[in-house]
């Protein structure tokens, strides 16, 4: 497994999510650059602009320009990528739908960011729940190495027979895209081996002609469309596959959850995304210190992976379910996935956090770990607030 | 019809490829009402057959031969166009002849 390894460069997030896609040589890129997406774009076009990749670079007008052309070019037969954030996703999302809809297996990358307004340039997630329901899988990286990793899985995922669906790889805006960090790059070559040829049922440009986008009436609708659901389902096995494949090839496992230092654990966090690094830091201090606390991060957040969430918290009793997006008016996607999936016998607790990047330290951590060995709050918890804004005690 | 409908909604997307269907049949559109025909009345000024926007109308060296139900979407120009009133809109279970006269069981009379 080493051998496969090109050794450890110190690389942010987007610059390693732009070495995957010049080592998967997609043959379209169509994008239109947003911070904090740019680290990506601007180190992949330069790999163009080098002759690194041979990759035609589409350089659009807007993010729904950048999206609508890869729909075409990826069901034309090309294998197609892109890259956005925050505004430009909120701007593709009504033509991820369509990609979606016509099965277009589109691989894009995603720096995770606030949406506007206050105009914010910094990490949430709320820009990928907004793309929540489009039908696309959605994949969050912990850190450069997975954005890395979860890259080069992605196009398996996407192309994969039973699945052929966009797969958003998303990673937290600057925490992510932004800090370097050591990443194990694969050789080109074994990725390219990796990733295997683009092979769709019908490519526009194949030999077999066919029509596609066709208007479809309240006799076909509902069937094409639940088709398309059950795709999405299939994706939580297929992906569930390619990081067995990944993990046996190249010796880094990232199946759809990351469940840390769970056994035993009276006491979990559930997260999504870079938080978990700061997480696992006060998991470990806890455990020295002899509580039994765990976490639980999602990779895979579409399809929302219910069985393996629940084995992991396993005989847990109380558990923070922590949300980087808020859902106004209900509770948060990611506590309302759980709520709903969930009939374990743990007590679950929101709390929202991280919106427009405002830093989570440690000792907040630690904050909601304290909080769950005191009774339930009820409602919604805003970790990181100041001032009464905060609910409850602080 | 409905087999053809199946095998593109089993594709992925819906995608058609060639055959699925022999030809289009807008027809399905159709919403309660067809156009009939009283060859006693039509004079084949053919105005029905130029105003048709959907070809639903069938001529032969200028001679009325009727009309094509699986193009015809119930639009009505043509009743509203024919000069003589040989042409009525009747209800979609009217039986018909395939030239689109009211066969005698029909429950309306024509013309």
């Amino acid at each position: 497994m080493a051998k496969t390894m090109l050794g450890v460069e110190v690389l942010t997030g987007g610059e390693a999510t732009a070495h995957a896609m010049r080592q998967i040589r997609p043959d379209v890129v169509p994008v239109y650059p947003i911070t904090p997406q740019t680290p990506i774009i601007q180190t992949f076009s330069r790999f163009v602009a080098d002759g690194k990749v041979d990759t035609v670079l589409l350089q659009v007008e807007s993010e729904h320009s950048a999206m609508s052309a890869a729909v075409g070019a990826a069901l034309a037969g090309g294998r197609t990528m892109t890259a956005t954030a925050s505004q430009g996703l909120a701007l593709m999302v009504e033509i991820i739908y369509i990609a979606a809809g016509l099965r277009a297996p589109i691989v894009m990358a995603v720096g995770n960011r606030a949406l506007s307004a206050p105009i914010n340039i910094h990490g949430d997630h709320s820009d990928g729940m907004l793309a929540r329901d489009s039908g696309a899988v959605q994949i969050f990286a912990e850190n450069a190495q997975e954005a890395y990793d979860l890259m080069v899985m992605a196009p398996r995922v996407a192309e994969h027979p039973a699945v052929l669906l966009p797969v958003l790889v998303g990673q937290d805006g600057f925490s992510v895209t932004h800090s370097a960090e050591n990443v194990a790059l694969l050789r080109d070559e074994e990725v390219q081996d990796f990733v295997g040829p683009y092979e769709i049922p019908y490519p526009l440009l194949g030999e077999r002609p066919s029509s596609q986008g066709l208007f479809a009436m309240p006799d076909a609708y509902y069937e094409i469309k639940v088709r398309q659901v059950q795709a999405l389902e299939a994706a939580e096995q297929v992906f569930a596959d390619v990081a067995r494949a990944y993990a046996l090839r190249f010796g880094r496992h990232l199946g759809a959850i990351d469940a840390y230092r769970m056994e035993d654990a009276e006491r979990a966090i559930v997260l999504i995304g870079s938080t978990a690094g700061t997480a696992k830091d006060v998991v470990d201090e806890l455990r020295e210190r002899g509580e039994k606390v765990g976490l639980v991060v999602l990779r895979l957040f579409r399809p929302f992976p219910h069985k393996a969430l629940a084995d992991a918290l396993g005989g847990v009793q109380r558990v923070a379910v922590l949300d980087r997006a808020a859902a106004p008016g209900s509770f948060p996607p990611l506590f309302a996935d759980i709520r709903a999936g969930y009939s374990g016998s743990a007590e679950l607790r929101s709390y929202v956090y991280g919106l427009g990047g405002r830093d989570t330290a440690p000792q907040d951590i630690e904050k909601v770990f304290a909080e769950l060995q005191r009774p339930a709050h009820g409602g919604i918890r805003y970790l990181g607030l100041t001032g009464e804004d905060q609910h409850g005690e602080s | 019809m409905a087999s053809e409908r199946q095998t593109a909604i089993l594709r992925p997307g819906g995608v058609v490829l060639p055959g699925d269907i022999e030809r289009p049949r807008t027809g399905g559109w159709r919403t309660g009402v067809k156009p009939s025909v009283d060859l006693t009345l039509c004079v084949d000024c053919l105005l029905c057959w130029i105003h048709c926007p959907d070809t639903a109308v069938q001529q032969k060296h200028g001679v009325f031969q009727g009309f094509d139900y699986d193009l015809c979407k119930g639009c009505e120009v043509c009743s509203e166009v024919c000069p003589t009133g040989a042409i009525q809109m009747v209800a979609e279970a009217t039986p018909l002849d395939p030239r689109g006269v009211v066969l005698p069981e029909g429950g309306r009379r024509n013309g």
